[in-house]
């Protein structure tokens, strides 16, 4: 059974949809790519999934015993983040605060998930410097961390990796492609078609033509074609 | 220096001056907390829209003829509180735009209203008294220090249990509400807190003061302090120290009171960000 699946979903902004009838899903352990030119639509869709626009129709469904909020976020940085004074430990920890209800401090067990993350990012020895200060491929290791604090079943990830550079990026898609095989389902957003179609099992490529299937399959389709013709590397 | 020792205990066996020290602590406090996240929310110039917010509606009050102008001002300036802080991320009118709207507009009807429906001789002075707050430091009764210190408690109370909470929503609030925070619920929370400390603090000490209040504390401990913890303390220091050096200024040279402690924020703002300059030089 799929952990989260969308039937006949548009989405947009005031009744206005940017995209129509998209239809996908992801089950437990998948790698899902979602693809497509900038503008396409790819962030509002995310934005839908994860409850923070209404759908225009369709829905958003969840099975497999997966909980609303039990989707880890990665969101793309705000300008508010970049002068943010907060210490690598305020943010990761921060992550936690959903699943604590009413309890208004951090326990044992959170301090301890926190920090289990931490050392899982490779953050270790960071906790007290200032997330401002850190560099951009640090910064997004410290989200990551926050996401995994909030759950472990699926993440979503904006744009994991703009704004790195090469090498920093490599090391981003590992550090992703790992929690893969540790269980957790990823859903990245990229347009960066490459590194999807080196990692990811399924593709959701989203434009004039929708398409979605296993990796395989969009290799022989002719979205894939659309994406050559704009001089976008295999 | 015995001088201005004897001068302060001369004037400390007054009450209004003991009971201005008291509101001035409480308030500063307040604001200060509140300060840190609204600074970073980018709404640094709320303060100063909701107190025009509030001016407004007094004279509407005035005009109207409404004995207990408080019953009117409250709501309304919670209210507008509310729609600017709920939406938050995701307006079309950004932040600061809509903040300005609010607060140039509501400022105008103010004193167009006070002219057209005159209910004291001296409009001007009812204007600037409202605005720069000149004397009413001075004037307060017990039953505003009651008030004062009843709301602060409540304030502190709310910043405390809340801490993590505002922490979270503050530094990421699409992150806090995909992962199920009912972030709506904290704005509300934070915008109402808001509201009630502007709109008593106007009466209280005018609203340039408390702008001033909400901006200087957070921006200076920014300077120095890198995480949200040791801004938020530091901030809080920082504005009660400033409020009571500068009342201390202000009745020893007869000084308006709001005004100077703006200045001692200024001065201090300036020695923070030399700090802040120098410690981070020594880091690198």
């Amino acid at each position: 059974m799929a952990q989260l699946y969308c039937v006949d979903l548009s989405v947009g902004y005031d009744g206005n949809a940017i995209l129509k009838n998209i239809s996908f899903g992801v089950n437990k352990g998948d790698y899902l790519a979602v693809v497509g030119e900038n503008g396409s639509g790819k962030s509002t869709l995310m934005k839908t999934v994860l409850g923070l626009v209404k759908p225009i129709s369709g829905e958003v469904c969840v099975g497999d015993g997966l909980r609303k909020n039990e989707i880890g976020y990665l969101p793309q940085q705000t300008v508010v983040q970049k002068d943010f004074p907060a210490s690598v430990w305020e943010v990761v920890i921060s992550g936690c605060i959903a699943n604590m209800g009413l309890k208004p401090f951090y326990g044992k067990e959170e301090k301890a998930l926190a920090a289990e993350n931490i050392k899982k990012m490779g953050l270790e020895g960071l906790e007290k410097r200032s997330y401002r200060e850190l560099s951009g491929g640090q910064q997004q290791r410290v989200l990551l961390a926050r996401a995994l604090c909030s759950t472990k079943k699926v993440l979503l990830l904006d744009e994991p990796v703009s704004g790195l550079d090469p090498k920093v990026t490599a090391e981003m898609y590992e550090l992703i492609y790992n929690l893969n095989k540790g269980g957790t389902t990823i859903i990245m957003i990229s347009h960066d078609i490459s590194a999807a179609l080196k990692y990811a099992s399924h593709i959701l490529h989203i434009g004039k033509e929708v398409f979605f299937g296993t990796k395989e399959a969009y290799l022989k389709s002719e979205n894939i074609k659309n994406f050559n013709a704009l001089g976008v590397e295999q | 220096m015995s001088e201005f020792f004897q001068t302060m205990a001369y004037y400390f066996n007054f009450e209004f001056v003991r009971n201005a020290l008291i509101v001035a602590v409480l308030i500063s406090l307040c604001s200060s907390l509140l300060g840190v996240t609204l600074v970073l929310k980018r709404f640094s110039f709320i303060g100063d829209g909701l107190s025009h917010v509030a001016f407004g509606t007094m004279s509407v009050a005035a005009v109207v003829g409404l004995t207990n102008n408080m019953l009117l001002v409250l709501p309304v300036t919670v209210v507008c509180a509310i729609l600017l802080l709920r939406t938050g991320q995701n307006t079309k009118i950004k932040g600061d735009a809509a903040v300005a709207m609010i607060s140039v507009g509501a400022l105008a009807i103010g004193y167009l209203l006070m002219n057209l429906f005159p209910t004291s001789s001296n409009v001007s002075s009812d204007v600037c008294s409202t605005l720069f707050g000149s004397t009413s430091i001075l004037t307060l009764t017990g039953f505003d220090v009651w008030l004062c210190i009843s709301l602060s408690v409540v304030v502190l109370a709310v910043f405390f249990i809340f801490y993590n909470k505002i922490f979270s929503v503050t530094f990421d609030e699409n992150f806090a509400r995909a992962t199920g925070l009912k972030t709506n619920v904290y704005n509300l929370v934070i915008a109402v807190i808001t509201a009630l400390v502007i709109v008593l603090a106007m009466n209280l000490v005018g609203s340039l003061l408390i702008s001033a209040l909400v901006i200087f504390p957070a921006l200076s401990a920014m300077r120095v302090y890198n995480n949200f913890k040791a801004v938020t303390i530091c901030s809080a220091i920082y504005s009660v120290i400033c409020s009571v050096v500068g009342i201390l200024i202000a009745i020893y040279f007869g000084t308006p009171v709001g005004s100077t402690i703006v200045a001692v924020n200024i001065v201090v703002f300036f020695v923070f960000w030399l700090i802040g300059i120098l410690t981070r030089r020594k880091a690198r």
